[in-house]
């Protein structure tokens, strides 16, 4: 069995370092280039989410490597993620492409279809393996995250540019090559040595930014066209609203255990959106509100096109920035999407974050009276003309 | 005076009018719709809504601002699902959200969240409880929903006699129909297929040429049900499930002669049931198969090509 499995940011890490350590050989797609983005779009449906399409792009191009047998999370809706792996399925095997493909359902669906999906995965490997197997792919991860962490402050306050972006890329083979929960340990520790050495303006003034949306598009640099890292070299420091370890613990640990508490995003959202909408829709409200709250000075809000919770989340989102007073740009990303198209978007918001920072506060609440005010006039006789 | 209450013309109003017209109407309240869309309807909901948004929302935008100066209150539910283990959209889940914040002056929102999921009751246990909200009492409200519920029973067993909500919401007995001509699979949402405008008058049309069409709403749900099911998958989108048990049954059973599968342009659960349904019926059967996708930019020409096209080729197979 030949193991592979769609990318997302550096969820390739951990995985690969688990199913290595279950004795599994795994083939690897070759990080997301043009090539995947070209392949996906030529054979996915029109109007899929970019998703769907680069997973697709990802699966030929490893089962070009010889990999046979494709490891593909699932769901239970009302996001299309859910049933991705039963589209993909035809749409490969329709090419010819005969792999076999494993599909974790959450345990929402169903504890069977997990263990039964799971112990297709491991063979006849004991449950200690697997345990073992498990938890040193959680601390890559976790500790992945945590620096992930580190690097978005750090990144926007170097001196020479592209420095962080180094040590990045060391930190992530350390943590790669580390076999055991002790290596992992130290190469996370070694990690934070590395990234303590790198030249800073401390007391440098920085824009705060908050980065919402959906999951895929907020994780996956190839797809968000290096967001993060353009936005630190323009001395933005970024907080990402979405951690995968996060993600892992609330929905697949505490969600079984009935111990998943979203009340705080529900309170924060309710005045704009009070039902969930499945994906990350809700989150998307109540982290722009969470993060207005804190003082943040602006939210980036990322989503493929089409993406539905997103839409709606995308459609609300004008309110939420005149309710608590703090500029949000959505950016639909698609394959279409050009690199210097994203990068004058993001030129022109700083700069308007700028402006708007070096703003007296008693000028800023004008302005969002103003805006409401001019908000209030678009009343339904205003378009009536048309 | 009447307190007036508007339902917008659009989205599951075809499924739901003579449910939501029975109910609000037995309370007393004088129910008023949105006339049929039209360019103004349309153009007015495409500024409204955000520009990625699918076309039957932005049209629901249309409507609900059509009816915005005339009304006391607007009916727009929260429908997530009407069926267990299913939902509708994600747009349908946040439909209140949306429209509440899209920056016009709009009469006070009934929003009841209607639920399956939640319990058999829950439509009912809604819709009592939007009406107390209103100020009626219990028991009356328990009494229209009854008779609306029965109204809806009527409504969908007409429907099963291969009638289309045009008949019996728009009044329109001009569809010059006949029961012997070939007949062609019609698969879509209900509001792509029954909003002639967005359209562009398709039933008509097939009408016209000559053929007979088979809907989801003419099949039981029953048998769209036990097709669905042999899906590899659950299929979390009620719409999609009709969709693809109205294939698979009609595939089977029905001499179909051409299939047409009407969406919009970036409808998302369509994207992939689309998908899945050019598959299936190009391996279950070699019928003729036509997509076609609408949004507002849509030209009457192009689609009437298409559709002379897709039909020369169902003559020319018939024949040959």
């Amino acid at each position: 069995m030949k193991i592979t499995f769609p990318h997302m940011g550096y969820l390739n890490i951990p995985l690969r370092s688990f199913f290595n350590n279950l004795g599994q050989e795994v083939i690897e797609p070759p990080a997301i280039n043009q090539h995947t983005i070209n392949l996906g779009t030529r054979y996915a449906p029109e109007f899929a989410c970019l998703p769907l399409k680069i997973n697709i792009g990802n699966f030929i191009q490893a089962a070009e490597l010889g990999a046979n047998t494709i490891v593909m999370a699932g769901g239970i809706g009302p996001c299309r993620f859910g049933y991705y792996a039963q589209v993909q399925r035809e749409i490969l095997a329709d090419l010819g492409i005969n792999m076999d493909m494993i599909v974790l359902e959450p345990p929402q669906g169903g504890w069977k279809l997990l263990l039964r999906g799971l112990r297709r995965l491991t063979g006849k490997v004991s449950l200690l393996a697997i345990f073992e197997a498990g938890a040193i792919a959680w601390a890559k991860l976790k500790a992945l995250d945590q620096l992930a962490q580190r690097v978005y402050s750090i990144r926007a306050q170097e001196i020479s540019r592209g420095s962080t972006n180094r040590i990045w890329k060391q930190i992530l083979t350390h943590i790669d090559g580390a076999n055991d929960l002790k290596a992992v340990q130290k190469a996370a520790d070694c990690g934070y040595a590395l990234l303590q050495g790198i030249k800073t303006q401390p007391h440098k003034e920085m824009l705060k930014v908050g980065l919402v949306g959906e999951i895929y598009t907020v994780l996956e640099p190839a797809v968000n066209l290096g967001l993060e890292e353009v936005l630190g070299s323009m001395g933005v420091e970024v907080v990402r609203s979405i951690y995968l370890s996060e993600w892992v613990i609330t929905n697949l640990v505490l969600h079984t255990f009935y111990l998943r508490d979203d009340r705080e995003h529900y309170q924060l959202a309710a005045p704009y959106l009070d039902h969930f909408v499945g994906g990350h829709g809700i989150e998307s409200i109540s982290n722009t509100v969470k993060y207005a709250r804190a003082g943040m000075d602006g939210v980036i809000h990322v989503a493929p096109l089409t993406c539905m919770p997103e839409i709606v989340a995308k459609t609300i989102l004008p309110g939420v920035s005149l309710g608590e007073n703090i500029p949000v740009l959505t950016l639909m990303l698609d394959e279409h999407s050009a690199e210097a198209g994203i990068l004058t978007r993001l030129e022109a918001f700083c700069e308007l974050l700028w402006q708007r920072k070096r703003m007296p506060k008693v000028r800023r609440q004008q302005n969002k009276t103003e805006m409401e005010l001019s908000r209030g006039k678009l009343s339904v006789a205003g378009i009536s003309g048309h | 005076m009447l307190v007036k209450i508007g339902i917008p013309r659009a989205l599951l109003y075809y499924h739901y009018f003579p449910l939501w017209e029975c109910f609000w109407g037995h309370l007393g309240l004088e129910v008023i719709t949105s006339p049929p869309t039209d360019k103004s309807v349309l153009d007015r909901g495409v500024i409204a809504a955000a520009p990625e948004t699918c076309l039957p929302v932005k049209v629901y935008y249309g409507h609900v601002l059509a009816l915005a100066k005339a009304v006391d209150y607007l009916f727009v539910p929260r429908i997530i699902s009407a069926q267990k283990g299913t939902y509708i959209c994600p747009k349908f889940m946040g439909l209140p959200n949306m429209i509440k914040h899209s920056g016009y002056d709009l009469p006070p929102l009934i929003s009841p969240t209607l639920d399956t999921n939640r319990g058999k009751k829950s439509w009912q246990r809604a819709h009592i409880q939007a009406a107390q909200g209103l100020g009626y009492n219990k028991k009356k409200a328990l009494t229209a929903w009854r008779y609306a519920n029965y109204r809806l029973r009527l409504y969908r067993e007409k429907l099963q006699q291969k009638r289309t909500p045009l008949e019996f919401l728009n009044h329109d007995h001009s569809l010059p129909r006949s029961f012997t001509s070939p007949t062609i699979l019609l698969l879509g949402h209900p509001y792509n297929l029954f909003d002639e405008f967005t359209n562009m008058n398709l039933i008509r049309q097939l009408y016209q040429y000559g053929y007979q069409i088979i809907t989801p709403e003419m099949l039981s749900p029953v048998i769209i049900e036990r097709e669905a099911t042999q899906l590899p998958k659950h299929l979390f989108w009620s719409l999609g499930r009709t969709i693809l048990g109205t294939a698979f049954h009609c595939l089977k059973n029905s001499p179909v002669v051409g299939v047409i599968h009407l969406t919009s342009f970036g409808c998302g659960p369509d994207s992939l049931v689309g998908e899945l349904l050019e598959r299936r019926v190009n391996k279950l059967s070699n019928l003729p198969f036509l997509l076609l996708t609408l949004d507002e930019h849509t030209g009457e020409g192009g689609l009437i090509t298409r559709l002379e096209a897709f039909l020369d080729m169902i003559e020319w197979r018939r024949s040959s």
